[in-house]
C-alpha cells in the first residue's frame, strides 16, 4: 500500500478518537462542581453579569446544544472565543503552537544524540564502569523535577557563566535555538533515561542475533557492525517508548515553557488556567491530544521506515 | 584422496577455548589438534556441546555474543598464527580468506538490510569495491549459487526468502570475497531433507570450482559420508578419533564413534539397527576423569579412569584416543 | 524452622542489591520525615527576618530563607505533606484502575470495549495537561488534586492489570475454578488478582517518581498546595526569586525530590526481579 493512502487511511480511523477527544474535553469543565460563570466572575459578580456570561459562554443551553455548538466552533476553526484575549481562540493556539512543535522536535533530536552513543557503549560494555555511571547517571535524571533542574541550569549557564539565555524566545531561527538549548535539555535528559534503558536492552539482545555473527565474519570492523546492524535493528522498542514518552514530553512542556517564558501552548495553558478563561482551556485540551495522536500516527511511520518487515496495514 | 599432511592450509594446534572467567570458566575446546589441506572437506562431528562449534568458532573468534577468553594453542593459517592477531588484524582475515556461514539461515541474515547490500558489504570492505560494482558482483554471485531471477532478488530483504534460498544466499555472502577456507557450522541442520542434499552439492560444486578449503561441522554422520574427505570426532571438548571418513567409516577405533555410527539408520532405514548411546553427555563445568567418554562406555574398564588424553596412530593417517583400541578389533 | 520458600525467598532478596539499596533509602527518608522535626528546635512557619538568607552552617545546616525560616525543617515538614498527598496519588488510582482492568479484562465483551476505547481516548490526553486542566477548573486544593490525579493515573493501572487478566483467562487454573462453578467475584478476588497484580506493583513505584514529579511541578506553578504549607515544589519557586543570594533554598528541597526519586527507582527495580518468576 502506498504510503500517502496508508497515512489517508489511519486519519480516517482517527475520527472516532478525535470526536472522542473533542467530547472528553467538553465534559472536563462541565462535570465539574461548580457553574463555569460565577468561578470566573469569583464573588464580585451580581446575578446579572453571571447570567449575562452564562449566555455568552452558551451555557444557559441544555448540554447537548453546547456541545454541537463547541464541534461547530471546532469544524469554523475558531474553536470559541477566549475570555481573556476577547478574540477567537483558534488563531490564538495557532500562533502559540510553533515555539511548542519547535521545543518537542529539537528536545526530541536531542535525547536521541544523548541517547544512542551512550546506549551503545554501555551495552557493548556491559558490566563496566562505564556502564554503572550511565545507569546511575540517568536514574538520577529521571528523578530531577524539571523546573528544579531548568533553574540550576539558568543558574550555571545563563548566570554565572552566561552563554544561554534566561528566558524568552527570540526573533530569528537561530536566536531561537539558542533560546531553547537549556530547555530543549532539560527535557531532553528526562527522555534519554527512558530510551537509553530501552536501548541498551534491546542492543544487547541484538548483539547476540546470528545476523550480527554473520556481519562479523564478513571482516567489519566492530564499529560498522555496531552502526549499520546492530543499531538499526535494536531501534524498534525505543521508538515505541520515544513514541509513548512524547505524549509526556508535551504534557511536559507546560512546567518548562512556563520556568523559560517561552510562548507556547503549555504556558498559554498555565496562564488561561489562572485566568479561568474556560474556552481556552478546552481549546488547548483538544490541540494537545490531537498533537499526541498524530505524534502515535509518526511513530508508525518510523516503525515501517525502519523495519522492513513491518507491512503497511 | 587429498590428505592434510602435506602442505596444511589451516594446522590447528592444542587448542584450547574457555568461557566465562573465575569459577564459572567452562572448558569447551580441550588439546584439539587437527589440520586442512587446500581443497579439502574436513568434518568435525559430535553431539551438541561437544565442543565442535567453540572449535570452529575460536577460529576467527566469533562467539555469538558469549565472553571466551582468547585461545590457547595456535591456529596457523596460510603461515599465520591466528592466535597471535589483534581483533583488528583478525577482521582483515575474516570474510577475506576465512568466511563462515550459519546454523539457521532465517536468523543469520539481517532483517531489515537489502540482500544486494549484505553481499556487496563484504566486497566494499576488503576489495574497495564501487557500490556499483560490489551490485554487480553480488549479482554474478547470487547466479552462481542458484538463486533465480537475481537482479529482482538484490533489492529483496531477507524476509522474502524461503530458508533454503537464504542459506544460498549466505552461502554467496561468504564466497563473495574468494576465501580459501569456509567454516560451515551445521548448515543444512535447519533444512529440509531435499534442500539439505541442494545446499551440500552447491558447497561441493563451488570446492570443485575454486579449491576452497572447507570445515564442516555437523552431528550428522550421513552427511559426513557424503561430503567429507576426513573426519575429526569430537567428544566433550576433544577430539577422540580422526582419520579419513573411508576409515572412520570402515574401523572406527573408538567406541564413542562405534555408537554414533550404531545410532544411524543403515541406509534402507532399518529400525533394528538403531542403539542410542547410554546416558548423558557429560556437563563441561565437571567433565568425567580420565577418557571422558568411560561413565558411557561399554568397553571402559578401571584404567579409562585414569588415562591420559593422547591421540594414538591406528594405522597411516588414523588416530584414536582409546587405550583399549586393540580390543576393539579393527 | 523456615520453610524452603521463606529461605528460597531470603536468598533472593539477599541477592537483590537494589531492593536492599531502596528499602534502605526508605527507611532513612521515613526516619528523616517523622524524627527530624521533632529533633530540629526550628519551627518550619517561624518567620524570623533578622536571621533571613543565611548560608548553610552549623546552626541552620540546610540554611534560612528570605523570612528567615529554617530550610531543614521546612524540607523536613515539606516532606511529611508531599509523601501524603503522594501516597493518596498512587494508591486511589491503583486501586481503582487495578479494579476496572480485572473486571474489564475478565468479564470482556461490550463493556471491556467500551472502556478500552475511553481509556484509549484519555490516553491521548497529556497527563500533565489533564491534571492542570482538572485542578484549574476546580481550583488549586489538595483534595482537588487527589481528585485530579485519580481520574487520570487509573488509566495506567487498568491497562496493566487488563493485559495481564487477558493472559491468565488462558491459563488451566482459571479454567478450572470455573469448571468447578465457583462465583466469578471468588475467581476474579482469589485466582485472577494474585496473578496479575505484580506488574501493576512494579508500576506503582515508577509511579511515586512521576507523582511526585507531578505534585511538586503543581506547587511550582501554584496550582497545587498553597503557601504557607511547606511543600518541595512552591520552596523550589519560592527560592527562585533569590537564586543568587540564597542558592540552598531551591537547592535542598530539590535534592529531596531527587532522592524520592531515586528510592522509588531503586524499589521498582528490585521489586520487579524479586516477584517476577524465574524463568
Amino acid at each position: 500500500m502506498p504510503i500517502a493512502i496508508y497515512c489517508l487511511n489511519r486519519l480516517v480511523q482517527l475520527i472516532p478518537v478525535l470526536i472522542g477527544i473533542t467530547l472528553i474535553a467538553f465534559l472536563l469543565l462541565r462535570v465539574m462542581p461548580g457553574d463555569p460563570a460565577t468561578l470566573i466572575l469569583g464573588s464580585r459578580g451580581t446575578a446579572a453579569d453571571i447570567a449575562k456570561l452564562n449566555a455568552q459562554l452558551g451555557l444557559d443551553q441544555p448540554l447537548w446544544r453546547q456541545y454541537l455548538l463547541f464541534l461547530k466552533d471546532i469544524a469554523t476553526g475558531s474553536f470559541g472565543e477566549s475570555i481573556a484575549y476577547k478574540a477567537s481562540v483558534g488563531p490564538l493556539i495557532w500562533e502559540r503552537l510553533w515555539p511548542t512543535i519547535w521545543l518537542v522536535l529539537f528536545s526530541t533530536v536531542m535525547a536521541v544524540v544523548l541517547t544512542v552513543p551512550l546506549a551503545l557503549l554501555a551495552a557493548v560494555r556491559r558490566g563496566s564502569v562505564a556502564d554503572a555511571g550511565i545507569k546511575l547517571f540517568f536514574i538520577v535524571a529521571m528523578s530531577m523535577p524539571s523546573f528544579w533542574l531548568g533553574i540550576l541550569l539558568v543558574l550555571l549557564l545563563s548566570i554565572v557563566v552566561p552563554v544561554f539565555p534566561v528566558s524568552g524566545y527570540g526573533d530569528t531561527i537561530l536566536e531561537r535555538l539558542h533560546h531553547l538549548v537549556l530547555p530543549s535539555l532539560v527535557i531532553a535528559l528526562a527522555t534519554a533515561a527512558l530510551t537509553v534503558r530501552s536501548l541498551r536492552s534491546s542492543v544487547i539482545a541484538v548483539l547476540s542475533a546470528d545476523y550480527v555473527d554473520t556481519a562479523r565474519s564478513k571482516g567489519l570492523r566492530s564499529r560498522q557492525v555496531l552502526w549499520r546492524h546492530v543499531l538499526r535493528n535494536s531501534l524498534m522498542s525505543t521508538i515505541s517508548v520515544l513514541g509513548v514518552h512524547t505524549s509526556w514530553v508535551i504534557g511536559g512542556t507546560v512546567v518548562i515553557e512556563t520556568l523559560f517564558g517561552i510562548p507556547g501552548l503549555g504556558s498559554l495553558l498555565v496562564s488561561s488556567i489562572s485566568a479561568r478563561d474556560y474556552p481556552m482551556v478546552q481549546g488547548l485540551t483538544v490541540t494537545f491530544a490531537v498533537l499526541v495522536v498524530l505524534i502515535n500516527l509518526l511513530t508508525d511511520l518510523a516503525y515501517v521506515a525502519v523495519d522492513p518487515r513491518v507491512k503497511l496495514s | 584422496m587429498i590428505t592434510g599432511a602435506s602442505s596444511p592450509l589451516l594446522r590447528v594446534d592444542s587448542l584450547q577455548v574457555r568461557f566465562g572467567s573465575g569459577k564459572d570458566a567452562v572448558t569447551a575446546v580441550d588439546n584439539a589438534s587437527f589440520n586442512i589441506a587446500p581443497g579439502e572437506v574436513f568434518g568435525l562431528v559430535g553431539e551438541s556441546g561437544s565442543g565442535k562449534s567453540a572449535t570452529c568458532r575460536s577460529l576467527i573468534r566469533l562467539y555469538g555474543g558469549s565472553i571466551a577468553s582468547l585461545p590457547k594453542g595456535s591456529i596457523t593459517f596460510n603461515g599465520r598464527d591466528l592466535v597471535r592477531l589483534s581483533d583488528k588484524e583478525l577482521t582483515e582475515i575474516r570474510g577475506a580468506e576465512i568466511a563462515m556461514i550459519f546454523q539457521d539461515p532465517m536468523s543469520a541474515l539481517n532483517p531489515t538490510m537489502r540482500i544486494g547490500d549484505q553481499i556487496g558489504e563484504s566486497l566494499r570492505r576488503h576489495q574497495n569495491l564501487s557500490s556499483r560494482a560490489a551490485r554487480e558482483r553480488a549479482l554474478h554471485l547470487l547466479r552462481s549459487v542458484g538463486v533465480t531471477a537475481p537482479e529482482r532478488r538484490l533489492d529483496n530483504y531477507p524476509h522474502h526468502f524461503s530458508g533454503g534460498m537464504r542459506q544460498r544466499v549466505l552461502i554467496a555472502l561468504a564466497l563473495a570475497c574468494r576465501p580459501k577456507l569456509l567454516i560451515a557450522d551445521e548448515p543444512t541442520t535447519a533444512l529440509d531433507v531435499t534442500v539439505q542434499q541442494q545446499i551440500l552439492r552447491l558447497i561441493l560444486d563451488l570446492r570443485q570450482q575454486t579449491n576452497l578449503a572447507v570445515l564442516l561441522v555437523t552431528h550428522d554422520l550421513g552427511v559426513v559420508a557424503q561430503t567429507c574427505d576426513r573426519v575429526a570426532v569430537m567428544y566433550a571438548g576433544r577430539i577422540v578419533e580422526t582419520g579419513t571418513t573411508r576409515q572412520i567409516f570402515r574401523r572406527p577405533a573408538h567406541p564413542y564413534t562405534r555408537a554414533l555410527l550404531n545410532a544411524l539408520p543403515s541406509s534402507a532405514g532399518r529400525k533394528d539397527t538403531l542403539a542410542p548411546i547410554e546416558g548423558e553427555p557429560p556437563s563441561l563445568a565437571a567433565p568425567p576423569s580420565g577418557c571422558r567418554f568411560h561413565p558411557r562406555c561399554p568397553l571402559a574398564v578401571d584404567a579409562c579412569k585414569q588415562a591420559e588424553h593422547v591421540l594414538r596412530a591406528v594405522e597411516p593417517g588414523h588416530e584414536s584416543a582409546c587405550i583399549r583400541v586393540g580390543e576393539l578389533g579393527c | 524452622m523456615i520453610s524452603p520458600v521463606a529461605r528460597e525467598r531470603w536468598i533472593k532478596f539477599s541477592r537483590n542489591l537494589n531492593l536492599q539499596l531502596g528499602l534502605f533509602m526508605l527507611g532513612l527518608l521515613v526516619f528523616a520525615i517523622f524524627v527530624f522535626p521533632v529533633l530540629i528546635a526550628h519551627d518550619p512557619l517561624a518567620v524570623d527576618f533578622d536571621s533571613a538568607l543565611i548560608p548553610p552552617g552549623a546552626d541552620h545546616w540546610f540554611g534560612t530563607d528570605d523570612l528567615g525560616r529554617d530550610v531543614l525543617a521546612r524540607v523536613a515538614a515539606a516532606g511529611l505533606v508531599d509523601l501524603q498527598v503522594v501516597t493518596v496519588c498512587v494508591f486511589v488510582p491503583f486501586v481503582i484502575g487495578s479494579t476496572i482492568g480485572l473486571v474489564s479484562g475478565y468479564i470482556g465483551g461490550v463493556v471491556d470495549t467500551l472502556l478500552m476505547r475511553l481509556v484509549d481516548i484519555l490516553w491521548a490526553f497529556p497527563f500533565y495537561v489533564l491534571v492542570i486542566s482538572i485542578v484549574g477548573a476546580l481550583g488549586p486544593s489538595v483534595g482537588n488534586m487527589y481528585l485530579a490525579f485519580s481520574m487520570v493515573v487509573w488509566i495506567s493501572f487498568a491497562r496493566i492489570v487488563r493485559g495481564e487478566v487477558l493472559l491468565a483467562k488462558r491459563q488451566e487454573y482459571v479454567q478450572a475454578a470455573q469448571v468447578l462453578g465457583f462465583s466469578h467475584i471468588r475467581i476474579m478476588a482469589r485466582h485472577v488478582l494474585p496473578n496479575v497484580i505484580t506488574p501493576a506493583i512494579v508500576f506503582m513505584m515508577a509511579d511515586v517518581v512521576l507523582t511526585i514529579l507531578g505534585v511538586t511541578s503543581l506547587g511550582f506553578l501554584g496550582l497545587g498546595i498553597q503557601p504557607p504549607t511547606p511543600e518541595w515544589g512552591v520552596m523550589i519557586a519560592e527560592g527562585r526569586n533569590f537564586i543568587l543570594d540564597g542558592w540552598w533554598v531551591s537547592l535542598f528541597p530539590g535534592l529531596a525530590i531527587v532522592y524520592v526519586g531515586i528510592t522509588f527507582t531503586l524499589l521498582g527495580d528490585g521489586l520487579d526481579d524479586f516477584l517476577r518468576p524465574k524463568g
